[in-house]
C-alpha cells in the first residue's frame, strides 16, 4: 500500500512530523513503512508551458517546431518529436538546465538545423512508471488542464514532490489499506484526531428504485449490496490533482468516474465498481453463484469460464460483472457512458480469494475483499463516490439506494483485566495508560475495577481476543519500552539427545578425517531419486513441481555428491572428499506420512595426500573410503559389530563394492562408481558410501572400562600363506582369529603377493599374529603350541599352504 | 738424549697441530708413543747413561710422552667436534619448504550457525527437537492457527504431495508436535533447526529449500518480556555485543502479540547502506507470544499456560555474518566456497 503524505494529511494532522519520522514511528508501532520515496529527487527545473505555435520541421518529419510561453518576457522555441503536442496545450517543459531522472540534464541544442531550448516532457520522462500513465498519455507528451499557468512548477502539480510511504501490510492489517485507516493508525500513535471527508447531500426528482432492483441469490457471499444511479454524466477526464493522487499510489487514470471509484476504494478502502447504466439490459441486478462453465469477458478483455464457486452480478440472465474481482466488457463505462449504476457491496473474502486465484487475477478490490473490508463503510463510500461524480463528472445523484441487505454488524466486544496484561507483557502498566491506549485507538472502553471491556470498531476486524488486545496495548505502549527478563520456569538441563550427540560425533571424526561436509537437496529427479537406494520403495513426487529437475524426493544421497564433484570438476578442483547427513524419504501407505531415515553419504576422489616437491601422491583408492568407515566405526565404538561383504550394486564397480553389514543386517555400502558411470558424467575414479545412520547410531555401546595394560612381553610370529585368488583375507582372518585362542590378541596383514612368482589363479597373503598372557611371560613352546594350531586350522578351512 | 727428547717433543706437537683428520692423529699417537716409537727407543737406550743422568732422562721423556699425549687428547676432541659439525652441515635442508599436508574437512556453514545457535541455548537450558520434513496439513498449517482457506497461507506457498501431506514450510511443526506429546504438562523449552521448503525460485535471495531454527517455551507464567530478554541476550551472543536491537510488532497466526527483530546495520552502523536498504536495521527474526489456539489446539490450557516463540533463517544469518551474497552458494558446494569455513572463529 502506497500512502502519499499529502494526501494523508487531509485525514489527520501531521504538523511537526517529517515524513521520515512518520515512517519511523508507524514503523515502531506495528506496519512496517518498507520505504520513504520523493519522486522529485533529482529532477529540477520542469515549468509548464504554453505551446503558442507550432510547425512542422522542414527537415525532420517527424519533429515539430514549437514556441513555447514558459511565464517569461519571450516565448522561448522547443523541437518537440511527440506526436501529440499541438498548439494552445499546457505542458511540462524541461528548461535549459534543468535535470532529469537519470542525472540527464538539458541543454541549448540544434536539431537538424533549428535551435531548441529545452525539451516537452512524458510523464515517463520525469519517472513516472509507464503502468500508472493514461492511456491517452502513454505514447506521447502529457496535457496539463487550460488553467495551469506557464511558468508554473510542474513538478508539484504532478504530485511529485509529495512523499509516498510504502507500508508493508501483513494479512491482519486489512484496516490499513485505505488513507482513512491510516489515519487511524497515525491517529493513534500521535493522539490526534481523525477527520471525514464531508460528504453533500443530493436531492432530485427521481428515485434510484425507478431504474433498478437488486436481489442476492448468494446471501452467504454478499450479505450487503447497495446500487446508486447516478445520471446525466459526462465522461471526461478526472481533476488533475485527484490523477496525480491515483499515480502515487499506483493507479493508473482512466475517466472521471472510474478514478472516482479507484479514489473512494483508495480513501475508504471499500471497492466500488461504475456499470454503464445503458449497457446492463435490464432493469435489475441479480448476484448469484456462476453456472459450471458460464463464461464472462472482463474489463482486460479476457474470456474466463466460471465455476459454480466464482460469485458473479447479472443482470437477471447474463453476468456483468465477476464480483469482487472485476466488472464485465459489456457493461463498461466508455466515452458515450451518461448514466451510472453505481455498486458498493459487501463480499465475504472466500469466495473472492477463490475467484481470484482460479483466474490469477489479483486486483485493488479483490485483495480488499480477501482479507475482509469494514461492513459499516459500505454505504458510506457510496455517497461519497455519487457526490464526487455529482461535483467531478456534472452527474444527478437519483434519491436513495437500492440495497440488498442481509448484514447483522455486530461490533467485537473483549474483555480483559488489567493484571492479564501485565502478566503477559511483564509490565507494571496502569489502568489510566491502558485506557488512554484504547482512547487513541478510537475503542470504546468500559472499565469496570480490574476489568477493561472494550468495543472495537468494524474497522479491525483483526481483533477478537483478549491477546489482540494486549497486543495493541503492547505495540503502541511500544516494544521499545517492554522490560528485559528471562524465563524463571522450572526446567531439566536440556541438551542434545544421546543420538544427537553421535552425530555430531560422525561429523566431527569425518572433518578431522578431511572431508568436507555438504548439503543438498532433497528434491531430485525422477530417475535419480532411487539411485542407490539402500531400501526398494516407492518413490514421492510432488503434486505440482516447480521443475521436473525438483520433483521427487529422494531415497539416497549419493547421486547428489556425484552431481557435486561433477561440478567441481568441471572447475578444475579434482580432488575433493565431501559428505553428508540428511533424510531420505520412503514411500508409505497412501495416506500416511512417508518413512524418513537420516542416511550417511561420502564420495572420494583424486588425491588422497600429495606433496608434490617430495613426488608422493597418494591417489582415493577403495581403502581409503573404508578406511575413513573403518576409523568412524571405531569411534562409534562398533568395530566389532560390523562385516563386509563383496556385493553387486547397480551403479557400482561389480569387483570394487562391498556391502556393509553391522550385526549381519545390511546397513550400506561402500566401493567404487562403476566406471561407467564415471565416464557418463566426467568423472574421475570414485569412490563412494552411504550407511543408514539412523542403524548405525541405534546401537547401544556400552561405556568405556579401562582394562589395565599388560606387565609381561608379547610375543610375535609372522606366517605366509599361499591360497586361491578367490579367497578372501577376511575369510583367512577370522579363521586365524578363531583357532588362536586366548593368547592370540592381535592379528594384521602385512603384505600381499599376487606377481609373476606365483603360481597361476594363487595369491601368497602374510599375516602378523602377536600372542600375549597377561598374567605372566609366555614360553616359546606354549607359543608354537598355539600357532601350530592356527597353521593346522587354516590350512584345512581355507586350503593354504605356507608359503616355502 | 735430553736433546733428542726436546727434538721429538717439538717434532711431535707440530705433527698434532697439523693433523686434519681422526686416522692422522691415530698415526702420530702411534708413531709417537706406539712401542716402536722413537721414545721408546731413547727409554731403551737408557742403559748406556750414568746413574745420575737416568732418573733425570727418565723422568724428562715421561713427560714429553705425557705432554704429546695430551695434546693429541685435546687435538682429538677438536677434531671429533669439526666431524660432528661437518656432518650436521651436510644434513642442513631447506626448512622454508612445505610440510607434509595434514588433511582436514570442515562443516557447512549453515552447520556452524545452526549448532552455535544450538549451543547458545542449550547451554540456557533448552531441548534440541526434530520432526519429519514431510509433514501432515495438520501439523504444519492447522495446529497453528492456520486452517484451511487462511489467508496467510498465501505467505507460504508450499509443495503438496497429497491433500494432505506436504514438505513443511517451516519448522513449527515441530513445536506443535513436541506441546502435543507433553500432553497439557509444561514446562516446554527446546529449539528446533530443520531443513524446510517453499515454491520459490531459486535466484540470489530465494531458495525452494532451506534452513529454518526456532524456539519454543511453554510453561506457566511465560511473559512477552522474557522473549525481549531470551532474544536480546541471543543477538548480543550472536552478533555481538555492540549491535543495537529494534523490536517492531508484526504479524504471525500463531503468535499474538508477533514481534520482528531487528539488529542495526554492521555494514554502515546503522546510517543506511545498501546491505540494510537505507534503513540502518537489518531483519533477523520473527517472534511472538504463542496463540491462545495453538496453545488449546496442542492440548494446553491457555488460561494457565503461555509461551513464546522465534524463528529464524540461518542462510540469512550466515549471509550476514560471512558476507555471502548469493544463498544459492550453500546448495552449489563448491569446494573452494566449503574450505573457507574451516577455520575456528572467536
Amino acid at each position: 500500500m502506497f500512502v502519499s503524505y499529502k494526501w494523508l494529511q487531509e485525514y489527520v494532522d501531521l504538523s511537526g512530523i517529517s515524513p521520515v519520522e512518520l515512517a519511523e514511528k508507524i514503523t515502531k508501532s506495528g506496519i512496517e513503512v518498507e520505504g520513504v520515496e520523493k519522486k522529485s529527487e533529482g529532477i529540477k527545473g520542469v515549468v509548464i508551458g504554453h505551446v503558442l505555435e507550432k510547425v512542422k520541421h522542414p527537415e525532420a518529419d517527424k519533429l515539430n517546431i514549437c514556441q513555447v510561453d514558459l511565464g517569461q518576457e519571450t516565448p522561448v522555441q522547443i523541437i518537440c518529436g511527440a506526436p501529440n503536442v499541438d498548439k494552445g496545450q499546457k505542458v511540462a517543459v524541461a528548461t535549459v538546465g534543468a535535470v532529469l531522472p537519470g542525472n540527464f540534464k538539458i541543454k541549448k541544442a540544434k536539431l537538424r538545423g533549428e535551435e531548441s531550448n529545452g525539451m516537452i516532457c512524458s510523464l515517463q520522462e520525469l519517472g513516472i512508471e509507464p503502468k500508472v500513465v493514461a492511456k491517452d498519455y502513454s505514447s506521447g507528451i502529457f496535457v496539463f488542464p487550460s488553467e495551469a499557468e506557464a511558468g508554473q512548477d510542474a513538478l508539484s502539480l504532478l504530485g511529485l514532490d509529495d512523499a509516498i510511504l510504502e507500508l508493508g501490510l501483513t494479512p491482519n492489517r486489512a484496516d490499513a489499506m485505505s488513507m482513512l485507516g491510516v489515519a487511524y493508525e497515525v491517529g493513534a500513535i500521535l493522539g490526534r484526531e481523525v477527520k471525514w471527508p464531508e460528504i453533500s447531500e443530493h436531492s432530485s426528482s427521481e428515485e434510484a428504485s425507478g431504474y433498478i432492483s437488486v436481489k442476492v441469490d448468494a446471501k452467504e457471499d454478499n450479505p450487503l449490496y447497495v446500487a446508486k444511479v447516478i445520471k446525466d454524466v459526462k465522461i471526461g477526464p478526472s481533476p488533475l490533482w485527484m490523477q496525480t493522487l491515483l499515480m502515487n499510489s499506483g493507479i493508473r487514470p482512466h475517466n472521471n468516474i472510474v478514478d472516482i471509484t479507484n479514489y473512494v476504494l483508495l480513501e475508504y478502502g471499500q471497492p466500488l465498481h461504475a456499470f454503464d447504466y445503458n449497457k446492463i439490459g435490464s432493469k435489475e441486478i441479480l448476484v448469484r453463484r456462476a453456472s459450471e462453465g458460464e463464461k464472462i469477458v472482463t474489463l482486460d478483455e479476457a474470456e474466463r469460464t466460471l465455476k459454480a464457486d466464482h460469485l458473479v452480478i447479472t443482470n437477471g440472465t447474463d453476468p456483468i460483472a465477476l464480483a469482487g474481482v472485476m466488472g464485465g466488457a459489456n457493461s463498461e463505462v466508455d466515452t458515450d457512458t451518461t448514466t451510472v449504476l453505481l455498486e458498493s457491496a459487501y463480499f465475504t473474502g472466500g469466495v473472492i480469494r477463490k475467484a481470484s486465484k482460479d483466474h490469477g487475477l489479483r486486483s485493488e478490490a479483490s485483495s480488499r475483499y480477501e482479507k475482509g473490508v469494514d461492513p459499516n463503510r459500505v454505504r458510506q463510500a457510496a455517497e461519497r463516490a455519487a457526490d464526487l461524480m455529482a461535483q467531478y463528472a456534472g452527474g444527478t445523484v437519483l434519491n436513495g439506494s437500492v440495497t440488498a441487505d442481509a448484514l447483522q454488524i455486530e461490533p467485537a466486544v473483549v474483555s480483559i483485566t488489567l493484571e492479564k496484561i501485565n502478566r503477559v507483557l511483564g509490565t507494571h502498566l496502569q489502568m489510566d495508560q491502558v485506557q488512554s491506549i484504547f482512547k487513541r485507538l478510537q475503542f470504546t472502553v468500559d472499565v469496570s475495577g480490574d476489568e477493561i471491556t472494550v468495543t472495537v470498531p468494524t474497522r479491525r476486524g483483526d481483533i477478537t481476543i483478549e491477546e489482540d488486545l494486549i497486543e495493541e496495548v503492547a505495540r503502541l505502549f511500544g516494544y521499545d519500552n517492554l522490560p528485559l527478563t528471562l524465563p524463571v520456569a522450572e526446567t531439566g538441563p536440556g541438551g542434545l539427545t544421546s543420538y544427537q550427540l553421535k552425530r555430531r560425533k560422525v561429523r566431527s571424526f569425518l572433518e578431522g578425517a578431511g572431508l568436507y561436509q555438504a548439503v543438498t537437496y532433497s528434491l531430485t529427479t525422477n530417475e535419480k531419486a532411487n539411485q542407490y537406494a539402500l531400501e526398494t520403495a516407492d518413490t514421492i513426487r510432488l503434486a505440482m513441481p516447480m521443475s521436473e529437475e525438483r520433483s521427487t524426493l529422494r531415497l539416497s544421497i549419493t547421486p547428489q555428491l556425484l552431481e557435486i564433484l561433477k561440478y567441481n570438476i568441471a572447475r578444475q578442483n579434482d580432488s575433493i572428499a565431501i559428505y553428508e547427513t540428511g533424510s531420505v524419504f520412503l514411500k508409505n501407505g497412501e495416506h500416511e506420512l512417508p518413512v524418513e531415515k537420516e542416511h550417511l553419504a561420502g564420495a572420494l576422489t583424486g588425491l588422497w595426500h600429495s606433496q608434490l616437491w617430495q613426488g608422493e601422491k597418494k591417489p582415493v583408492d577403495f581403502y581409503v573410503a573404508k578406511g575413513v568407515l573403518e576409523g568412524l566405526f571405531s569411534v562409534l565404538g562398533i568395530s566389532e559389530a560390523v562385516s563386509y561383504h563383496p556385493a553387486a550394486i547397480p551403479g557400482m564397480h561389480p569387483g570394487r563394492t562391498a556391502e556393509i553389514k553391522l550385526n549381519g543386517e545390511a546397513v550400506g555400502f561402500v566401493g567404487q562408481i562403476h566406471p561407467k558411470v564415471q565416464k557418463d558424467m566426467d568423472l574421475k575414479e570414485t569412490f563412494v558410501f552411504e550407511l543408514s545412520l539412523q542403524s548405525v547410531l541405534k546401537v547401544h555401546v556400552e561405556p568405556i572400562s579401562y582394562t589395565s595394560i599388560p606387565r609381561f612381553p608379547s610375543i610375535t610370529r609372522d606366517i605366509a600363506l599361499v591360497v586361491d585368488r578367490e579367497t578372501a583375507a577376511g575369510q583367512i582372518y577370522s579363521v586365524i582369529t578363531e583357532a588362536g585362542g586366548k593368547l592370540l590378541k592381535e592379528v594384521s596383514v602385512f603384505d600381499l603377493y599376487e606377481g609373476e612368482r606365483m603360481e597361476q589363479g594363487k595369491k601368497s597373503i602374510a599375516f602378523s599374529l602377536k600372542y600375549l598372557d597377561p598374567e605372566r611371560t609366555l614360553t616359546d613352546e606354549e607359543v608354537t603350541k598355539a600357532h601350530n594350531k592356527v597353521l593346522k586350522t587354516v590350512e584345512e578351512k581355507t586350503g593354504a599352504a605356507l608359503r616355502a | 738424549m735430553k736433546e733428542r727428547l726436546q727434538e721429538l717433543q717439538a717434532e711431535a706437537l707440530q705433527k698434532v697441530e697439523e693433523a686434519s683428520s681422526l686416522k692422522g692423529l691415530n698415526d702420530i699417537r702411534v708413531s709417537y708413543l706406539g712401542k716402536k716409537g722413537p721414545i721408546t727407543e731413547v727409554l731403551r737406550g737408557m742403559g748406556k747413561l750414568s746413574a745420575e743422568e737416568r732418573p733425570v732422562i727418565g723422568a724428562l721423556a715421561n713427560e714429553v710422552r705425557e705432554a704429546i699425549a695430551e695434546q693429541i687428547e685435546a687435538k682429538q676432541v677438536q677434531l671429533e667436534e669439526a666431524a660432528i659439525a661437518e656432518k650436521l652441515a651436510a644434513e642442513t635442508i631447506d626448512v622454508t619448504l612445505p610440510g607434509s599436508p595434514v588433511r582436514t574437512g570442515s562443516k557447512h556453514p549453515l552447520t556452524k550457525v545452526v549448532e552455535e545457535i544450538e549451543d547458545l541455548f542449550i547451554s540456557m537450558g533448552y531441548a534440541v527437537a526434530e520432526g519429519p520434513e514431510v509433514e501432515k496439513d495438520y501439523y504444519n498449517f492447522e495446529a497453528l492457527n492456520l486452517p484451511k482457506g487462511h489467508p496467510a497461507r498465501d505467505m507460504q506457498d508450499s509443495f503438496y504431495i497429497t491433500e494432505d501431506i506436504l514438505l513443511r514450510t517451516h519448522t513449527s511443526p515441530v513445536q506443535a508436535r513436541t506441546m502435543e506429546k507433553h500432553q497439557g504438562k509444561g514446562p516446554v523449552k527446546i529449539i528446533c533447526p530443520g531443513k524446510v521448503y517453499r515454491r520459490d525460485n531459486d535466484d540470489a535471495t530465494h531458495s525452494h529449500q532451506f534452513m529454518q531454527i526456532e524456539g519454543l517455551v511453554v510453561d506457566e507464567n511465560i511473559r512477552m518480556s522474557d522473549l525481549k530478554g531470551t532474544l536480546d541476550v541471543f543477538a548480543k551472543k550472536m552478533f555481538g555485543e555492540d549491535r543495537e536491537i529494534r523490536l517492531r510488532p508484526s504479524f504471525f497466526p500463531f503468535t499474538e502479540p508477533s514481534v520482528e527483530m531487528d539488529i542495526s546495520c554492521k555494514v554502515c552502523g546503522g546510517k543506511g547502506c545498501s546491505v540494510c536498504k537505507g534503513t540502518g536495521w537489518i531483519e533477523i527474526l520473527g517472534a511472538g507470544m504463542v496463540h491462545p489456539n495453538v496453545l488449546e489446539m496442542a492440548g494446553f490450557d491457555s488460561k494457565k499456560y503461555s509461551g513464546f516463540a522465534f524463528g529464524m533463517g540461518p542462510e540469512r544469518i550466515a549471509m550476514l555474518k560471512y558476507g555471502v551474497d548469493d544463498i544459492r552458494h550453500f546448495y552449489t558446494n563448491d569446494i573452494r566456497f566449503l574450505k573457507q569455513f574451516s577455520k575456528h572463529e572467536e
